[in-house]
């Protein structure tokens, strides 16, 4: 067994795992942050997505082992639903869930994709977030609600 | 879908690492973005994973004598932004933006991809194309192999098992040459049906030297010398017609994203669409 120091949503955690135990389980099972959702497990769908030390990652293509020292941000780093952050409150204003499964990943890639992209047209929109699978919506409105997110960061009149 | 037990090390040297290799069965773990879903599905289960990740000295880019040096731990994002590259190698930025998705790109390393060595994938097909050489380091010390060599066939390269590929060093080209990328996918991000690459040099408006290179039509990246030498001497109208035929004698894998007369069928359109890019880019006289 390893022992885990990070943190976590801002907040420093500890927790053991074998050393082949994925950081997606690791977040669910051990810290009980079962936000992080897991579709494929490998690589494919994109319902694990976190933040990795500023950067996109999938949690269920990490060890837990190789989070010693990092800084993660998981989906309930980002708003809860008193207090939902401006990527939740459009997606809710748009409808872009159903089953909510995709979600999360969803969210984590647009809070990075918002800070590192232009996304001038819907197409380069959906070229973002192509790494990430909903089988409900039909990605129509998850476009939508970007497209809103970006207007609003550009300082756009919709 | 969870990857039997093994033991997990983090070398903090290259020595170390190396060290760490001297073992029945052991492997790198750089981005884990092939290595972890084959390690999932237990397509592989290495006893010992050694993970280069804090091996930072491995993951910078740099200019050395001629040469652009990117080292194994270079990110596919990092290499899409990074200035030297976007001076130099433009295509390599062009190139990166098909390599899988965002998150993908966070985490995979250009170390992982030339050493998984997918037949459709963008690196292996990049260094082909641009004389690249891979800097190997094992415990009786380095070499350096061309990527003709080092692709042998589908995730088979010549790196040996307690080897570590350090970095690749990619020739810095004449400003005034011209180079593009394309490939076709079924969706953004997928690995590629084909992907094709070139390069153009113009003298007085006609083609003084030309590179082809094809991804995903052979076990291998593919050159194509052939085309290359009859373009020579050409104006670049007459490059539709020089590769109509270039697919003639490939023999591509089928899979269940395309068929061998699909595969065949890309080729020359792809390989137009490149080389034409790439001849409106060169800065040779008109
Ligand atoms: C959904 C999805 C889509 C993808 N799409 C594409 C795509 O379109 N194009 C593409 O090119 N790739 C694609 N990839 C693969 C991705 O680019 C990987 O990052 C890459 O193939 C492997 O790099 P890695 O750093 O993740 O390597 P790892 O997975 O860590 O390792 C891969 C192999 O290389 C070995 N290795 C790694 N580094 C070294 C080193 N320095 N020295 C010696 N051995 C080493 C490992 O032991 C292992 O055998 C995709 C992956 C996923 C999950
Ligand atoms: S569960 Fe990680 S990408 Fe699907
Ligand atoms: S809302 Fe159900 S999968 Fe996306």
């Amino acid at each position: 067994m390893i022992d885990i120091t990070l943190t976590v949503n801002g907040e420093e955690m500890t927790g053991r795992a074998e050393s082949r135990m994925l950081a997606s389980d690791f977040l669910r099972d051990v810290l009980g942050l079962t936000g992080t959702h897991v579709g494929c497990e490998h690589g494919v769908c994109g319902a694990c997505t976190i933040r990795l030390n500023g950067t996109t990652a999938r949690s269920c293509l990490l060890f837990a082992a190789q989070l010693e020292g990092a800084e993660i941000v998981t989906v309930e780093g980002l708003g809860s639903p008193r207090k939902m952050h401006s990527i939740q409150e459009a997606f809710r204003r748009h409808h872009a869930l159903q089953c909510g499964f995709c979600t999360p990943g969803f969210l984590m890639t647009v809070a990075e994709i918002l800070e590192t992209e232009t996304l001038e047209t819907d197409a380069e929109i959906r070229e973002a977030l192509s790494g990430n699978l909903c089988r409900c919506t039909g990605y129509e409105h998850i476009v939508r609600a970007v497209r809103d997110l970006v207007n609003e960061r550009d300082g756009v009149a919709a | 879908m969870k990857p039997a037990p093994f033991e997990y090390l983090r070398p903090r040297t290259l020595h170390e690492a190396i060290a760490a290799l001297a073992h029945d069965d052991a492997k790198i773990l750089a981005g884990g973005q092939s290595l972890v879903p084959m390690m999932n599905f237990r397509l592989v289960s290495p006893e010992r994973l050694v993970d280069i990740n804090g091996l930072s000295d491995l993951a910078t880019i740099s200019e050395t004598g001629g040469s652009l040096r990117i080292g194994a731990l270079v990110r596919h994002a990092q290499a899409a932004r990074d200035p030297l590259l976007a001076r130099h190698l433009p295509v390599v930025a062009e190139t990166m933006a098909h390599v899988a998705h965002v998150a993908i790109r966070n985490r995979g390393t250009i170390g992982g991809s030339l050493v998984h060595a997918d037949p459709s994938a963008e690196w292996p097909l990049l260094v082909r194309l641009l004389d690249g050489v891979l800097e190997l380091l094992g415990p009786d010390g380095q070499r350096a192999v061309a990527p003709e060599d080092f692709f042998i066939a589908p995730l088979v390269t010549d790196l040996a098992e307690d080897e570590v590929l350090t970095g690749v060093l990619l020739p810095v080209p004449d400003p005034d040459m011209g180079m593009a990328f394309d490939e076709v996918s079924l969706r953004a991000g997928d690995f590629a049906m084909v992907a094709c690459g070139a390069n153009v040099m113009l003298d007085d408006g006609r083609i003084a030297s030309a590179r082809l290179a094809f991804g995903g039509l052979g076990d291998v990246p593919l050159r194509m010398e052939a085309v290359e030498a009859a373009l020579v001497g050409q104006t670049p109208d007459a490059i539709a017609g020089i590769v109509a035929d270039c697919a003639e004698g490939l023999d591509p894998n089928e899979d269940m994203h395309a068929s061998v007369a699909y595969r065949r069928r890309l080729a020359p359109v792809l390989a137009r669409r490149v080389l034409e890019r790439a001849a409106g880019r060169a800065g040779g006289r008109t």
